[in-house]
């Protein structure tokens, strides 16, 4: 049951089939590499879990401690525990991320909570402070003007404050300079813990120097073809994917 | 209704004899002011009625003009309306206060003291031409929009009885706001609220007006006029909530007349009316001044929004800025025409017109008609139109944190219009149109 499930998934955009009988199993707790060439089928696993509408589940499950989010709408499996942490951020003009993390807190009251504003700014000064991001950010619009490594912190900083059961990070490690991955990378460290599964979708090793993965798995194709320890990542980086994804698929975990 | 009604001023525009009968009534005023109503009384009746082929009606819906003759003006009476002045609260401790029920003075004026010791006027405009004559006559329809409404501007001063006359002497600074509640009751009543803000000097103030209806159902014409003077080095900030309700044919006809080194800013909120015709002039007469016009709509159902801006550099060295955000829902309209008109000799002019449309909703149609027309050869001007949906992108964003399809949507209207929200500099306000627009448009 602690685990985020998905069985068999077959995704299509436009209609060509981009994820061919996906599966993969994260528990709670870990986690875990995802690698591969581009236009293997990383990001759309990301979009298609998250319930982007253009992207088409033909067959498959994903359990998200056992409840398929499969046909849920993006938000309901936003709040069912599921966090996506973007590539490409979008730029909100004229909505703050306090105002944006709030409503997101918000929305997931249960019936007679109310939202407590001095324990908010207190929790989004300290998670701010975490992530060297400026205070004075608060009162900026999401994503508007940031640089990149700004824009990946800020992903960083809502996932903290939503607290998701899991979290798939898509090319967090894209555009940032080496400062702003290790400040990332220890944001995501300090998150580590049994009630939280991450999977880092990366197409580089560099990420996982900083933050080790318990697994790796390498994509190619559409499914997962080979699966290990942390030294998959040093393999492939050193032999390149090609050598890497012809040997033989190691067991699926 | 209060037992002090008096038996005339109660035929409607379209009544041979209405202008005469109301004129009985305004025993005491200056020759100058009644002879000039007599003017446009005649004016009123002489100017055609506009068509579609007047570049300044070009894709306004003229229909709802027809009915212009029927509305009554509201007979001279005070005003029965205790809960209304209990309402004209949303500003907590102003510089002064008018309450207008119908054109009537509906509370006691409220003023600072220190202020009227350093000879600030915050007065309704009777008794202004009454005390002031001299220099209301000075201001008084001395600058006009020219953007179209001619005919209902000339109806406006034949019948205007009402209105607010604030005058800011030379080096007198204010924080707190003046602020007009104008509202309207009667069902069929026609108001014609003006307003003469003068500021001196190297003064600094604020006026916020608020326009509101006693109730949703009755009809109601509303003809104001808003002239805004800043003296040179000063700093006049203008705020229009217009919240009719949406049974009421509006038209705000404005000037913005700035001389040298001021900052003149002005901003109208339209929330209310079935239709609307908001004209604004700002015209620069002095240099190195900063003229900023803002405007923040959100029409929804079969609402109306009809603007129509004009942007005069007579001066060099000055600069201006207006930005006109539409958000429409439902079948609503908007028609934004603008014109930026730099004269010969206003050298290192820097003028911006910008008009932002969202559409919400596929039955809403916005008309945008940007226009320049430069006379010198140094200058600095841009102007654009940009009409657009809400980007699914972004709209993902929001979902993919766990924030519902309609909260985002609201949210991205909202950060839409913060552009121009955020200029009210005054937290207050801005939460309070904030709210206005939530609970009015967007729930």
């Amino acid at each position: 049951m602690n685990t985020l499930e998905i069985k068999n998934l077959n995704v299509t955009i436009d209609g060509q089939r981009i994820l061919k009988d996906f599966s993969l199993t994260l528990p709670k707790g870990e986690v875990h590499a995802l690698m591969g060439p581009n236009g293997t089928g990383k990001s759309t696993l990301a979009k298609a879990l998250s319930g982007h509408e253009d992207y088409e589940i033909e067959s498959g499950e994903a359990l998200l401690d056992g409840e398929d989010i499969i046909g849920m709408e993006p938000d309901e499996i936003a709040r069912a525990g599921l966090f996506m942490a973007f590539q490409y951020p979008s730029e909100i003009p004229g909505v703050t991320i306090a105002n944006f993390i709030r409503a997101a807190l918000t929305a997931r009251l249960n019936e007679g909570e109310t939202f407590r504003a001095p324990d908010f700014y207190k929790e989004l000064y300290a998670r701010m402070d975490e992530l060297k991001i400026d205070r004075k950010f608060t009162s900026r619009f999401v994503n508007e003007g940031f640089s990149g490594g700004e824009k990946k912190r800020c992903e960083i900083l809502q996932m903290a404050m939503l607290k998701p059961r899991y979290a798939i990070m898509d090319e967090t490690d894209s555009g940032l300079d080496i400062d702003a991955l290790k400040i990332v990378a220890e944001g995501v460290n300090k998150m580590r813990g049994p009630d939280l599964g991450i999977l880092i979708i990366t197409h580089y090793q560099r990420l996982l120097n900083y933050i080790v993965p318990d697994k790796v798995h390498v994509m190619a194709d559409g499914a997962i073809v080979r699966s290990g320890g942390p030294e998959l990542a040093l393999e492939l980086e050193e032999k390149g994917y090609e050598s890497v994804t012809a040997e033989p698929a190691g067991a699926s975990s | 209704m209060s037992t002090e009604t008096l038996s005339v001023g109660t035929g409607a525009i379209g009544d041979a004899d209405i202008f005469a009968a109301r004129q009985e009534f305004s025993g005491g005023l200056p020759d100058w002011f009644t002879t000039m109503q007599r003017e446009h009384w005649t004016r009123f009746l002489e100017s055609p009625d506009p068509t579609r082929l007047d570049e300044t009606w070009r894709f306004s819906d003229l229909r709802p003009l027809s009915k212009i003759a029927g509305f009554v003006p509201t007979p001279f009476e005070k005003p029965d309306a205790d809960d209304l002045i209990a309402r004209s609260n949303t500003v907590k401790n102003p510089a002064g206060q008018l309450v207008f029920v119908d054109d009537n003075l509906a509370a006691a004026r409220v003023m600072d003291a220190e202020l009227e010791k350093k000879g600030v006027i915050f007065t309704t405009l009777f008794d202004a031409l009454n005390n002031h004559g001299d220099l209301v006559r000075e201001y008084f329809m001395k600058e006009t929009p020219q953007l179209g409404s001619e005919k209902y501007e000339a109806l406006h001063v034949a019948l205007v009885r009402s209105g607010v006359f604030l005058y800011v002497p030379d080096g007198v600074e204010v924080d707190r706001p003046f602020v007009v509640y104008n509202w309207t009751q009667q069902e069929k009543g026609a108001v014609f609220p003006h307003t003469l803000f003068v500021s001196g000097k190297h003064s600094k103030s604020t006026l916020v007006e608020f326009q509101r209806a006693a109730s949703t159902e009755t009809e109601h014409l509303v003809i104001s006029n808003a002239h805004v003077f800043s003296g040179d080095g000063s700093e006049t900030n203008h705020r229009i909530i217009q919240d009719w309700n949406t049974k009421t044919l509006s038209f705000q006809l404005n000037t913005n007349n700035a001389d040298r080194d001021t900052n003149a800013k002005s901003i109208i909120v339209n929330v209310g009316s079935s239709q609307a015709r908001q004209e604004v002039h700002g015209k620069i007469f002095g240099s190195g001044s900063n003229v900023e016009m803002y405007s923040v709509n959100v029409p929804r159902k079969d609402q109306q929004f009809d603007q129509r801006t004009l942007q005069t550099h007579l001066a060099p060295h000055s600069r201006s800025d207006l930005l006109f955000k539409n958000a429409l829902l439902d079948k609503s309209r908007t028609i934004f025409s603008g014109l930026i008109i730099v004269e010969e000799g206003a050298q290192q002019t820097d003028a911006y017109q910008t008009n932002n449309n969202l559409m919400l909703s596929g039955d809403a149609e916005s008309n945008a008609l940007p226009g320049l027309e430069i006379k010198a050869n140094d200058v600095k001007c841009s102007h654009g139109a940009t009409t657009g949906r809400i980007d699914e992108s972004n709209l993902f964003y929001f979902l993919a944190r766990g924030i519902t399809r309609s909260k985002a949507h609201e949210l991205i209207v909202f950060g839409f219009l913060e552009e121009v929200i955020e200029k009210f500099g005054d937290e207050a306000l801005e939460d309070y149109v904030r709210g206005r627009l939530a609970e009015k448009s967007l729930a």
